[in-house]
């Protein structure tokens, strides 16, 4: 694997693979175990550095460290003395001069991971930057379409069709699992209003719609994205109701999937908004595994860069 | 009493002349000018330009001299070869009295190596709420022309018609910074399928040619005289194209950056590539660059933006827009205004960077060049050098230049004020 890992399409094929496969060895070799520990990373730093509160993100990256025995330093910029603009390159040359093995970064501003990468040695993580990409939820969430299609070791996710729905345009974690799905054979299709499309979608390895109910019967996987109350303020949707009447996924609009289909949501979600109680947490829901997964693949993602094969 | 005499300079059309400048004015142009004890300035294989004039420049003092002052930018300006400049309103305090004006007027005057003529503020604070006292700006020593509230919009329409009527009184003009901000909210780059997969927030083209239409009606309407600022898309080209074509006063500027750099760069995710309105696509870049030499854009100006280095090394999102211009105008200027075997239109260059700048703000005693009795305000051009941008070699007191390790053409070798050198043997003399 390259030395960072900052846009979903920094992964070939194989490699993106590659991590899928060695999530799913880290988790078979976990299995069973009482210590949920492997000694892969003794010795070396990883920094959990975190502009913006995502609380799960976070623990997740911390725990997958953590399981791989490395040491753990978790550096929240929010609320300290650090303020926008005045310090990413400050931080950034004190990691390097801790001896920082990984840094992982979440930021409010896009592109922050890559500025970051220039100035420092060590491996850098993007752990969501601004309204710009979340490589590792896509692949945690590559890893739960996976597992719940019955696919295996060495497999992509070719044929699968997926349908994302909601904020695209906001949204990091749609960006990345658009560049990732493309790149695994998935075929994509995003759903949302066209205020909610980002400008040149239809240049995007994807195809669009603003009709959900005309996506659903078709799709394997649906994934509800959070929508933001504030964007109707900004006028990107009329009302909430509105909003939820044409791109909720209510129990009646989840009764026309396939009886295989499954839906997953990225959380935290809004009950109510883009999804309903009952869907989520009914049996097609996935929401729960992919916290877990998160871990796992997380695991394989700082084993690759900092010390393993592949 | 000083007299020098100018040998061998190429003007703008024709052989080399000898040129003579007494007490800053020049009194004899001729083929072959013998004198005694004279200053002789051998200018063999020069170009002799009229001095540049810059309509757009930010030179950060009063209020954050910390990026630039009246001093440094002038400098830079000199060595770009520019002998006035004018310098924007957004200053802190703003420049919106006439006592603000004057202080940097005076200033400029003091410091002596450019003309530093300032830009009123069309509104109070550059709030878009009330007309400053633009007759009072007018009258003072600054003799201030211009009115801009560059930076920000005059997005007010009913405002924008009232200072565009207002100016007439005293030969004004209003420079319109166009961006309809309710289109830019958020703002971080060009609106486009870059900015789409970049994660940042689009500026559209349409937020900047919906102004420019609206007040060239406007402008049309009540007959006044309009200018627009910083040109950046093939779509205000039209316009300005179709406005000038009705007859309506006005005129266009492009800065150096929208004649040669295009959005791909802001992949990089490096702030020196932010600046507003923002690096759009190569069809802008090329319609740009033609209507600059067909005259639908009269002027280059540099939109010269200083900015210190944590402004500017930062995340994108926090960093401030704008790039250094004044040291490389004039070759990008050439560049431009080239044809595919090299050869310069060195009149359309003049008249871009130097006459037609000069009318627009209704200076007389520049952008005239080399004409008996005629105040001696020029430049000096090697055409046959170009420089190696060095970031930290430029005059500027800060060093956000996008132009790094690129080759610019042309080398402004003296640049004289009043007949005195502000620049010789390509340093500044002071
Ligand atoms: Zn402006």
């Amino acid at each position: 694997m390259k030395q960072h890992l900052l846009s979903a399409a920094d992964l070939t094929r194989d490699e993106a693979v590659a991590v899928l496969d060695t999530a799913e060895q880290i988790e078979a070799s976990l299995q069973g175990r009482e210590v949920k520990k492997l000694p892969t990373l003794r010795g070396r730093t990883v920094v959990n550095l975190f502009f913006e509160d995502s609380t799960r993100t976070r623990i997740s990256f911390e725990l997958a460290a953590k399981r791989l025995s490395a040491d753990v330093i978790n550096f929240s910029a929010k609320g300290s003395s650090v303020s926008k603009g005045e310090s990413l390159k400050d931080t950034a040359l004190t990691l390097q001069a801790m001896g920082a093995d990984a840094v992982v970064i979440r930021h409010g501003a896009s592109g922050a991971p890559w500025q970051l990468a220039s100035w420092v040695d060590g491996s850098v993580v993007n752990a969501g930057d601004g309204t710009h990409e979340h490589p590792t939820q896509a692949l945690l969430d590559a890893f739960t379409m996976r597992k719940r299609t019955g696919r295996s070791m060495g497999q992509g996710l070719d044929g699968l069709r997926v349908t994302i729905v909601g904020d695209v345009l906001h949204s990091r974690v749609a960006r990345s699992n658009v560049l990732l799905l493309e790149t695994l054979g998935a075929e994509v299709t995003l759903v949302a209003p066209p205020t909610l499309l980002p400008v040149g979608v239809e240049t995007w390895p994807c195809a669009h719609s603003y009709d959900l109910d005309a996506a659903l019967p078709g799709a394997d996987v649906v994934m509800m994205l959070r929508v933001q109350r504030e964007r109707m303020n900004a006028s990107y949707f009329p009302t909430e109701r509105e909003y939820s009447r044409r791109y909720g996924l209510d129990a009646v609009r989840a009764a026309t999937l396939e009886p295989a289909a499954i839906v997953m949501h990225p959380g935290p979600m809004n009950r109510g908004m883009e999804i309903a109680a009952e869907v989520a947490d009914g049996p097609r829901s996935t929401i729960v595994e992919q916290v877990a997964n998160g871990v796992s693949v997380r695991m394989a993602v700082l084993y690759l860069l900092l010390g393993g094969a592949a | 009493m000083s007299t020098k005499l100018i040998q061998q300079v190429r003007p703008l059309r024709g052989d080399p002349v000898d040129v003579l400048i007494e007490d800053g004015v020049i009194t004899r142009i001729a083929d072959t000018i013998v004198l005694q004890d004279v200053e002789v300035i051998d200018a063999r294989g020069l170009i002799g330009l009229p001095g540049l004039v810059d309509l757009h420049t930010h030179l950060r003092e009063p209020g954050r001299e910390d990026a630039e002052t009246i001093e440094t930018g002038s400098r830079a300006a000199a060595l770009g070869g520019y002998t006035a400049v004018h310098a924007m309103a957004n200053t802190d305090p703003v420049a919106d009295t006439a006592g603000v004006v004057e202080q940097v007027y005076n200033t400029g005057r003091q410091i002596g190596l450019v003309d530093v003529i300032p830009v009123g503020a069309v509104t109070v604070g550059l709030k878009g709420e009330r007309l400053a006292e633009l007759g009072a700006m007018a009258d003072s020593a600054a003799r201030v022309r211009m009115f801009s509230d560059d930076g920000m919009c005059v997005g007010d329409p009913g405002l924008m018609r009232r200072a565009l009527e207002y100016v007439k009184a005293f030969d004004g003009v209003i420079a319109q910074h166009a961006e309809d901000s309710r289109l830019t909210v958020g703002a971080q780059m060009n609106e486009s399928e870059l900015s789409g997969r970049l994660g940042l927030t689009g500026w559209p083209a349409v937020a900047e040619e919906s102004i420019i239409a609206r007040d060239c009606l406007l402008a049309e309407h009540v007959g006044s005289r309009l200018h627009i600022c910083h040109l950046s898309t093939a779509g205000s080209v039209e316009i300005v194209r179709w406005a000038k074509s009705r007859g309506v006063d006005v005129t266009a500027e492009v800065t150096p950056h929208h004649l040669l750099l295009t959005e791909e760069l802001v992949a990089t995710y490096d702030p020196l590539y932010k600046v507003n309105p923002p690096l759009r696509r190569g069809t802008d870049v090329d319609a740009l660059r033609g209507a600059l030499r067909d005259g639908t854009i009269d002027i280059v100006a540099t939109d010269h933006a200083p900015h210190a280095v944590e402004d500017k090394e930062c995340e994108w999102a926090y960093a401030r827009p704008g790039m250094l211009g004044l040291q490389q105008a004039l070759s990008i200027a050439i560049l431009t205004l080239s044809d595919e075997s090299g050869a310069v239109d060195w009149q359309r260059v003049a008249e871009v960077t130097s006459i037609r700048p000069a009318r627009i703000a209704r200076l007389d005693d520049h952008g005239i060049g080399f004409v008996e009795g005629a105040p001696a305000n020029l430049t000096l051009v090697d055409p046959a050098q170009s420089t190696v941008v060095d970031p930290h070699a430029l005059a500027s007191k800060s060093h956000n230049t996008p132009y790094e390790g690129l080759e610019m053409p042309g080398r402004v070798m003296a640049t004289l004020l009043r007949g005195e050198f502000t620049v010789r043997d390509g340093q500044a003399v002071k």
